[in-house]
C-alpha cells in the first residue's frame, strides 16, 4: 500500500537507467504518535452530558395573609423525604392521630406504590393536555419537514411551533384542580423527640424533582420540614406508638 | 547435499491501515470531546431527565462536595476582581498585596476563608489548584462568608452588565448572574439546604442544579 511498486524487468539493466529505489514509508512511528494522542483525548474528555434543572424557590420575604394564595386541601400533596431516602406522602391535611394517613412510597417508577403512579393518577388531566401539545408539535414538525422549505424558513416555522407548544404546556399546567406538590426533605437529627437519623441526600431530592418534570406537575415547591412532619414520620415508623405516648396534635 | 533454501520473509508489517484507523479515532475524539473542567473536587452529579443546557457565560457556580465543603466559581475575570475588592472592604483586617490579588484573579475557582487568604495566595500558583480542596468557604450562620461572596459576586455581575452597551436589548434572565449548584449526589441535604437558604435570604430564588442526562 504505502509502497511504490517498481517494475522488475528481469534483472537486465539498460545502460543509463537510474537505479529505482523501493519506496516504502514506515508508518509505525505515525501510529505510535496517534495512539498517544488518542489516549490523551480519551483520558481528558467527559462523555457524560451535563444538563441543568431549573429550580425556583419560594421567596423568604414575609407575606401578609391577603397575599397568600390559598391552597385547597384536596389539591395538596406533601412528599416527605426521610432518613435513608425513604419517601412518604400524605394528601391534604395530615392526621396526626392516625399513622396510616402517611403512606410510604418509592422513587422506583416500576413499583406499585411509586410517586410516579400517584402523580400520573392525580395529574391525569394536565398530562393529557401536555401530551396533546407534544403530539401537535411533532405533527407540525413532520409537516414542516415535508414542505422542503429553505433552511431559514424551516427554522422559523419550527421555532413558531415550539412557542405554541410551550404556551400550551404552561397553560395546561395552570389547569384548575391540578395538584400542588410540596416537597420536604429531612435534615440530620440527633436526640430529637420524634425521629432521629442521617436525613435525606441530595440525590433523592433531585429524584423527587425529576418526578415533577416527568409527571408535568406545574406547581411544586421545596419547603423546610416542620416538627409536625417529623412527628408523622416517627408515628408511622413506630406504627402509632408515638401518637399514643405523645400529646402532639391533640 | 541439496541445500534447503529458507525463503526470507520480510518482517515489515504494513502500518498504513493501522494508521488510517488511528487517525479516524483521533478525529472522532477531537471533534466530540469536551474537556474535563478543572474543579477543586470531583463530584458525581445525580441523574435527571431535564434537558436544559448549562449556560456558558455569566455564571456563578457553587460546588458542594459530599463532606459539605463549598467552593465558588466565577467565570468572569472582572467580576472576580471586583468581588474580591468588596470582600476585602468588609474584612478590613485582611490585606493582600497586589501580587496576591493578581494570583486570585487568575483562577476561576476560589474557596479559601478570607483570613487564610494571604497565606494561600503566596503559595506557588501551580500548587494552589491542588491545595484548594482542603479549604472551603465557611457558610455557618456565625461566619457566613459564602453569603457575602454570593452577594458581592451577583452585585458586581449585574453592575458590569449594566455598563454593557447592549444592556437594554438583553432579556431579563440575561441581566444577572446565573447561579448554578453542582453537588455530589451523596451530599447530605443539610448542606444543600444551608446553601439554598442562604441564596433565598439574598433573594436569589431562581437557580439551576447540574445533573447528568439520563433516560427516564
Amino acid at each position: 500500500m504505502a509502497q511504490v511498486e517498481v517494475k522488475d524487468n528481469g534483472g537486465k539493466k539498460k545502460k543509463g537507467q537510474q537505479k529505482k529505489m523501493n519506496i516504502h514509508v514506515d508508518f509505525t512511528p505515525m501510529v505510535d504518535m496517534n495512539m498517544l494522542l488518542i489516549t490523551f483525548f480519551m483520558l481528558c474528555t467527559t462523555m457524560t452530558e451535563s444538563r441543568t434543572m431549573d429550580l425556583v424557590m419560594p421567596s423568604k420575604d414575609a407575606v401578609t395573609e391577603e397575599q397568600q394564595s390559598k391552597l385547597k386541601a384536596s389539591e395538596a400533596i406533601t412528599i416527605l423525604i426521610g432518613d435513608n431516602d425513604k419517601v412518604f406522602y400524605y394528601l391534604g391535611e395530615p392526621d396526626y392521630k392516625d399513622f396510616n394517613s402517611l403512606v410510604e412510597t418509592s422513587l422506583n417508577p416500576e413499583d406499585e406504590n411509586s410517586i410516579r403512579n400517584l402523580l400520573l393518577d392525580r395529574n391525569e388531566e394536565v398530562i393529557g393536555l401536555v401530551d396533546e401539545a407534544n403530539k401537535a408539535y411533532e405533527e407540525g414538525q413532520a409537516n414542516v419537514k415535508a414542505m422542503h422549505l429553505s433552511k431559514a424558513d424551516t427554522e422559523a416555522k419550527l421555532a413558531e411551533l415550539m412557542t405554541v407548544r410551550d404556551d400550551a404546556v404552561s397553560e395546561a399546567k395552570k389547569t384548575k384542580g391540578a395538584p400542588m406538590v410540596v416537597i420536604k426533605a429531612k435534615t440530620t437529627t440527633e436526640n430529637h423527640d420524634y425521629v432521629n437519623g442521617p436525613g435525606a441526600t441530595y440525590s433523592s431530592l433531585v429524584d423527587v424533582l425529576d418526578e415533577m418534570i416527568v409527571c408535568s406537575v406545574g406547581k411544586y415547591a421545596v419547603v423546610d420540614i416542620t416538627d409536625g412532619d417529623l412527628f408523622l414520620i416517627g408515628n408511622y415508623l413506630s406504627k402509632g406508638e408515638l401518637a399514643a405516648s405523645s400529646d402532639f396534635g391533640k | 547435499m541439496a541445500k534447503v533454501k529458507v525463503k526470507r520473509k520480510s518482517t515489515l508489517i504494513d502500518m498504513t491501515a493501522m494508521s488510517d484507523v488511528t487517525v479516524l479515532l483521533l478525529t472522532f475524539f477531537m471533534l466530540t470531546s469536551t474537556f474535563v473542567q478543572q474543579e477543586p473536587v470531583q463530584t458525581i452529579t445525580p441523574a435527571s431527565v431535564s434537558e436544559f443546557e448549562i449556560p456558558s457565560q455569566d455564571v456563578l457556580k457553587v460546588l458542594i462536595e459530599p463532606n459539605g465543603k463549598v467552593f465558588l466559581g466565577l467565570d468572569n475575570f472582572n467580576d472576580r476582581a471586583a468581588a474580591l475588592d468588596e470582600m476585602l472592604k468588609v474584612h478590613s483586617d485582611v490585606t493582600l498585596t497586589e501580587e496576591q490579588k493578581n494570583t486570585f484573579r487568575l483562577s476561576e475557582w476560589f474557596g479559601v476563608p478570607v483570613n487564610q487568604m494571604p497565606e494561600f495566595l503566596s503559595m506557588r500558583f501551580e500548587d494552589q489548584a491542588g491545595e484548594l480542596k482542603n479549604y472551603g468557604v465557611p457558610c455557618d450562620s456565625i461566619d457566613n462568608q459564602f453569603k457575602e461572596w454570593v452577594d458581592f459576586a451577583t452585585r458586581c455581575g449585574s453592575q458590569r452588565m449594566k455598563e454593557d452597551p447592549a444592556y437594554d436589548e438583553l432579556e431579563n434572565s440575561q441581566k444577572r448572574l446565573k447561579i448554578i449548584i453542582k453537588a455530589d449526589k451523596k451530599t447530605p441535604y443539610d448542606v444543600v439546604k444551608k446553601v439554598m437558604d442562604t441564596l433565598q435570604e439574598l433573594r436569589q430564588n431562581r437557580f439551576s442544579l447540574i445533573t447528568t442526562l439520563s433516560e427516564g
